[in-house]
């Protein structure tokens, strides 16, 4: 997927210390308006190569490429230049700790731009109420817990409105629904103000399902560098022996099997029911980005895992198994049974999700849109019959292509909103 | 390669040689990268933006390091007093106490005692925290944010420092003659006029200047080299993280007081 000139690029940078050779000959691109994930096991030097992409370390060989022009040849105004579009959030944060959260995200704005004092406070009230900082506006970030420190330093790197963000694993030590806040709200923002995204993470699979690029590092080298699908398709082994040991037995945000073991449990039931048996799959899905944009990420996420927590407590008991195989699709299979007696499941599944799985959503989707504000929250399903020799993706497309809305919710307040 | 293997196994003498040499290279080096230091920390004082860091800065030096400073000054004027007036009585010279007390403290004492009190208080503060500020990588968040890490916490601190050195000075000499008559005039019954005229007789402007000057000489040291040792905590090869910090103070401390003294002494020999 080349989106046309690459607007950073590393090629042959290689970086020792000491003895050590921590990077060895990367080449790396970066589109921009994408999302680039960095992953591999720790200790391959992924902090090393962020550090070298905003310039913090300089490689001992190879070079560093702004839109086509070499860091190390720039001239100081174009490497200012250079460095005032592009952010970098420190794993540990970084904030200035006797500073107050106030005072740290304008800090680059005071010290680097010629605002006027009013517009300046202006500017960061924003971006602390667009974060839901408001309340710790006068806090110090040693008062404040991991994910509100993680969220002031996402204010303070995207106050100055960069072009590049670079993510050093900003979501660890977060709980599931935090780091998929964070996910979300790195792609909410970045659809918003149109940064390139360059990351590291290790949130399997929410973070494959918001990368367009992946790039594997593997004792200093780009192992793999591409979607994550490729990466998948590739059936490297040790790309896939890394991927699998990411994932875990359990989504963490959702509480279904993770991806790698759905595919264990479908093949195992390919082989163990007899080929006469019937099965089939619903595919259930919300539009996330959708609801995303139109109640904030804390919303969306509320109303997948409400699907989620509804899918898993509903089929589990005859035996169906699910899991999430894009951002906000489900995929459920259910063994012994006939794509009507499916049908059938489903429908009495969506009757009882309108009654008590959405409404549950409202108090928390009003407080981002606001209590007089209607929205409307649906969620769609398709079914279809399981031959024998389906592989998950063509499922997917099957019961894709069936897809209706089965189930609704709008606010009822008022409808002034016609 | 003959010759690394040859010192290694060789003799004492040669050893001794080569360690020699190499420390002396190392204390050649970190005073070069010293003067590099501060010579960017010095320049950046004139950049825009930092007024209101140099003023919180003199606050938390200067200001604040006035009471402790007034305190030394008065029980050193005070000894000065007792120590000069039982010398002096020797000879029959009681009254010349006020010169005595005077000059020594515009032209030695006062200088001095001010930079290591400083130094003590305010220089350990520098390098800890600019070390915190190091190990935690808020050195590189300010990179990253493009500011200038010298610019936003170094350049502030040497300009505090020499705004703030002088000022100490005047109030430790001025409290110290005091300190003197406390102890003179008032305990041991040396005139007061004598003792007050006798204070400012013999004191030339030559003397005050040279006073300020090194106030000035141990402002530029004590700050760069505090900040130094706080700024490159991280190069350390003997310890990382907290305990780095923790040999940054030390260092700076240490390093500072013996520069003081030294300085002193060659300042003196310029300016006599």
């Amino acid at each position: 997927m080349d989106a046309g000139m690459p607007i950073m690029e590393l090629r042959g940078v290689t970086k020792q210390f000491g003895d050590k050779t921590v990077l060895d000959g990367i080449n790396l691109k970066i589109y921009e308006n994408q999302v680039t994930t960095i992953i591999g096991k720790s200790g391959t030097g992924k902090s090393v190569l962020l550090k070298h992409i905003i310039g913090l370390l300089k490689p001992d060989e190879g070079t560093v490429l702004y839109r086509g022009k070499p860091l190390s040849a720039m001239k100081r105004d174009d490497r200012e230049e250079f460095r005032s579009h592009i952010s970098y959030l420190f794993q540990n944060n970084a904030l200035l700790d006797s500073m107050t959260v106030f005072e740290n995200v304008a800090l680059p704005l005071r010290q680097t731009t010629n605002l006027a004092k009013k517009e300046i406070e202006t500017r960061v009230k924003k971006k602390l109420e667009d974060l839901e900082l408001a309340d710790a506006s006068y806090k110090y970030p040693s008062e404040l817990s991991g994910g509100m420190q993680k969220r002031v330093a996402l204010a303070r790197a995207l106050v100055t409105d960069p072009a590049i963000v670079l993510f050093d694993e900003p979501t660890t030590g977060q709980d599931p629904i935090r780091k998929n806040m964070i996910l979300s709200m790195i792609v909410h923002y970045k659809k918003r103000f149109g940064y390139t995204t360059v990351m590291i993470s290790h949130d399997i699979p929410d973070v494959f399902f918001i990368s367009d690029r992946i790039v594997i590092l593997w004792e200093g080298k780009v192992g793999f560098e591409g979607t994550y699908e490729e990466a998948v398709r590739l059936k490297h082994p040790m790309i896939d022996e890394f991927l699998r040991s990411l994932e875990g037995f359990e989504d963490e945000l959702t509480g279904l099997l993770s991806r790698e073991a759905f595919r264990v449990h479908y093949g195992a039931m390919l082989g163990g029911v007899a080929v006469q048996s019937t099965i089939s799959a619903a595919l259930f899905s919300v539009e996330f980005d959708l609801l995303s944009d139109a109640l904030g990420p804390l919303a969306a996420l509320e109303v997948l895992r409400a699907l989620a927590d509804y899918t898993n407590k509903h089929f589990g008991s005859v035996g169906a198994f699910s899991a999430r195989h894009s951002r906000d699709k489900i995929l459920t299979i259910f063994p012994h049974t006939s794509a009507d007696e499916a049908k059938q499941l489903v429908a009495e599944f969506a009757k009882q999700l309108e009654q008590d799985g959405l409404p549950k959503i409202q108090s928390s989707a009003q407080k981002t849109v606001g209590a007089e504000a209607c929205f409307e929250v649906y969620v769609l399903a398709g079914v279809t019959d399981i031959g024998p020799s389906d592989e998950i993706n063509t499922i997917i497309e099957k019961a894709q292509a069936n897809q209706t809305i089965v189930a609704t919710h709008r606010c009822d307040a008022g409808g002034s909103e016609g | 390669m003959a010759f690394r293997a040859s010192v290694e196994s060789g003799n004492v003498l040669l050893r001794f040689i080569v360690r020699v040499g190499r420390e002396s290279l190392g204390l050649v080096s970190t005073f070069g990268a010293m003067a590099i230091f501060f010579f960017f920390g010095f320049i950046n004082i004139f950049r825009r933006k930092q007024i209101a860091e140099i003023v919180s800065h003199t606050y938390s030096i200067g200001a604040r390091s006035s009471l402790i400073v007034m305190l030394v000054g008065l029980f050193t004027g005070m000894v000065l007093g007792l120590q000069l007036f039982y010398t002096l009585v020797k000879f029959g010279s009681v009254g010349a106490l006020g010169s005595a007390v005077s000059l020594s403290l515009i032209r030695e004492l006062g200088p001095v005692l001010t930079a290591i009190m400083i130094t003590a208080r305010a220089g350990s503060a520098m390098a800890a925290e600019i070390g915190i500020l190091r190990i935690s990588e808020q050195i590189d968040a300010l990179y990253t944010m493009r500011i200038d890490p010298v610019r936003y916490l170094i350049s502030p601190r040497i300009a505090a420092a020499i705004i703030s050195f002088p000022i100490l000075t005047a109030f430790f000499d001025l409290i110290g003659i005091f300190g003197g008559y406390i102890s003179g005039v008032l305990l041991l019954g040396t005139n007061a006029g004598t003792y007050l005229y006798r204070v400012q007789f013999p004191v030339d402007i030559v003397d005050v200047r040279g006073g300020f000057i090194k106030a000035l000489v141990f402002a530029v040291i004590v700050s760069t080299i505090c900040c130094f040792q706080g700024y490159f905590c991280h190069m350390r090869p003997q310890g990382f993280g907290a305990k780095a910090v923790g040999l940054a103070t030390i260092s700076a401390v240490v390093i500072s007081c013996v520069m003081i003294l030294i300085s002193d002494y060659v300042v003196t020999s310029f300016l006599m």
